[in-house]
């Protein structure tokens, strides 16, 4: 299929109804609007379910319920929203059903603003809700990517009956990029033989995650961490960058931040700077071991970020404490400048030198 | 020999952990005869809720979702939209109902959900030892108002039947009792009606049913039958509110 020149958050619509996501349910949130007034025209035509609700709770309920009903189900927001989504989210992942939610990053705390941003990266990798669990959770950085992860995460969601995010920061969901909606071919599902479908010639099922026996709820506990185990062996995604070659420093970034460091990258070169760059595009499980591996050739690792720091600690982890990590980041919704990240980079390298003399 | 009373279908066969004196268990009953007689088990989903009926999902022989305080009707939109073909009811208490998800079931009320709200309303929090509820009565006495409910603090106890038939879409809205035989054949009849509307997928339908909380009272069973025909049915009409055969009655335009 021929390129066409989307907005992010149109084409992630787009790209939903392809993956055959076609029941969706929304709350208006800046900046992904234009996901709902997209699939609002679009899923009526594609003979899906389109809903906006009264709240992102009620939204992020009414995917509990889909979804327990064996439903594909999906829903976009932004930071305040999914906020809103977590107490759902929690029981979502208990109750161990396959849901995608896109979450288009503005800054905050609190309301925040409306600009890019990746200050959820706590929220989406840590937890979020209550109880132990965890998401797997996808970063493009291009609407290509986008669009490309959207039938992944519903097969994975499915695959492990689990939660998945796509984290996207406003760059995402705003700019318009040539996308190419591709063919994906995944291996057949597991059936959905626990969904609460109606109890014809079957025993009743139940979508539930209320355990007050301690042995029971502990059981679930490791039954879900086994997933996340697995997850870490089998779903770890990255791209590096300028790692085919020597290099003094390498830089860890997603999403749109890992773009402006590969333009830095790119000017650093000019200069006879190399410098390697590491992106991840899963940030649950992140891609420790390659950051290891990759940071033995290096003093030092720098992550940057469009938050105060967050993924930081991530990478510290990666590394096992054995070489700084240091942070360059521009946060509140202000959009660091390839030069910005080149200063930071001279700056650390500069530092270096002087720490060795 | 000819049957004349047996555990319905849709009942299972689990004994319940509802106290003496309280009526989820009739509820429960009439809900899963009234199941069996339309034949609605077999493709019927109850969202069970956060409050002493918790555990439904034990007592009843068909699927189940355990929904978030609050929450069922967003859970019960969810199944319907994306199952339209599946028969779903939420069962939810007062304090569920009334105040941490009001949001939700005035919206799916207005919305014209077409899936059936039971709602227990007995005036109290009962899971959590007897607080007081959006529905608990002026004066009454509970471990969060020990010096009766003050309405000049508070206000007064929602009526949520008036208030979501003042709606103008569609629906059904009933008020039924289930604390006396004369109330209880009352109630199965609106219940099926409810269920009917959804299985002609006519509109909304919401059954209150006043219900007895023995233990969080501080009364007798027997009192707590009584204290439910003098104290709650004076300010709780049990009547038909809405039903789409009267739509459009009273209506400004």
């Amino acid at each position: 299929m021929a390129k066409v020149l989307m907005k992010g958050n149109e084409a992630i619509g787009e790209a939903g109804i392809r993956a055959r996501g076609l029941c969706y349910f929304c709350y208006p949130i800046t900046p992904q609007s234009e996901v709902a007034e997209y699939l609002s025209k679009r899923m009526p035509e594609a003979g899906g379910v389109f809903l906006q609700g009264e709240s992102e709770v009620a939204v992020s309920n009414m995917l509990y319920g889909a979804a327990g009903a064996g439903v594909r189900c999906w829903t976009s927001s932004s930071g305040p929203g999914i906020s809103l989504m977590m107490e759902a989210l929690a029981y979502i992942a208990a109750a161990e059903l396959p849901v995608v939610i896109v979450n288009i990053v503005r800054c905050g705390p609190g309301l925040g603003g409306i600009l890019p941003s990746q200050s959820d990266y706590r929220q989406a990798v840590k937890g979020g809700g209550h109880g132990d669990y965890q998401c797997l959770v996808y970063a493009p950085a291009s609407v290509q990517e986008a669009v490309d992860l959207m039938p992944l995460a519903f097969d994975r969601a499915e695959r492990y009956r689990n939660p998945v995010l796509i984290i996207g920061d406003g760059m995402i969901g705003q700019m318009m990029e040539p996308v190419e909606f591709k063919e994906h071919k995944f291996p057949p599902l597991p059936p959905k033989d626990w969904a609460t479908t109606g109890c014809k010639g079957r025993k009743p099922n139940v979508v539930n995650s209320l355990y007050l026996d301690p042995y029971a709820e502990e059981k679930l506990n490791l039954r879900m961490v086994a997933k996340y185990e697995k997850m870490k062996k089998e779903e770890v995604r990255c791209e590096e960058y300028n790692t085919d070659k020597p290099y003094q420093a390498l830089l860890v970034a997603y999403g749109t931040t890992a773009r402006i460091c590969r333009t830095a990258i790119h000017k650093l070169g000019e200069e006879g700077i190399h410098v390697a760059l590491l992106r991840p595009i899963t940030l649950f499980p992140f891609p420790r071991q390659r950051i290891y591996e990759l940071a033995q050739k290096v003093d030092w690792v720098m992550s940057v970020e469009m938050s105060t720091g967050q993924m930081v600690e991530d990478v510290e982890l990666s590394v096992r404490c054995e070489k700084p990590v240091h942070f360059f980041g521009r946060t509140g919704g202000v959009v660091p400048a390839p030069e910005e990240v080149v200063e930071a980079v001279k700056k650390q390298l500069g530092a270096g030198k002087g720490g060795q003399a | 020999m000819k049957t004349i009373f047996k555990r319905p279908e849709a009942l299972a066969e689990t004994p319940t952990h509802y106290c003496p004196g309280c009526t989820h268990g009739v509820a429960h009953r009439l809900i899963a005869e009234v199941l069996d007689e339309l034949g609605l088990r077999e493709r019927t989903v109850g969202i069970v809720p956060v409050g002493c009926s918790v555990l439904a999902f034990n007592y009843f022989n068909f699927d189940c979702q355990e929904a978030s305080h609050g929450r069922a009707p967003a859970v019960a939109t969810g199944i319907k939209r994306g199952r339209p073909d599946l028969i779903v009811f939420t069962y939810q208490g007062d304090g569920d109902l009334a105040s941490i998800g009001m949001a939700e079931i005035v919206h799916a009320a207005n919305r014209g959900e077409k899936f059936t709200a039971v709602f227990i309303n007995n005036a109290v929090y009962g899971m959590t030892g007897g607080q007081m509820a959006p529905t608990t009565m002026p004066g009454q006495v509970t471990t969060t108002c020990p010096a009766g409910r003050d309405v000049e603090q508070v206000g007064y106890p929602i009526r949520m039947c008036e208030l979501l038939a003042s709606l103008r879409t569609p629906g059904f809205v009933e008020r039924v009792a289930v604390h006396q035989p004369k109330y209880i054949i009352k109630a199965k009849r609106a219940l099926k009606k409810a269920f009917q509307y959804q299985a002609d997928n006519r509109c909304f339908s919401f059954v209150e049913c006043l219900s007895t909380c023995p233990t969080n009272w501080g009364l007798t069973p027997l009192k707590a039958v009584q204290w439910v025909d003098e104290t709650m049915i004076p300010y709780y009409p049990v009547k038909n509110f809405k039903s789409p055969e009267t739509e459009g009655e009273g209506d400004a335009d």
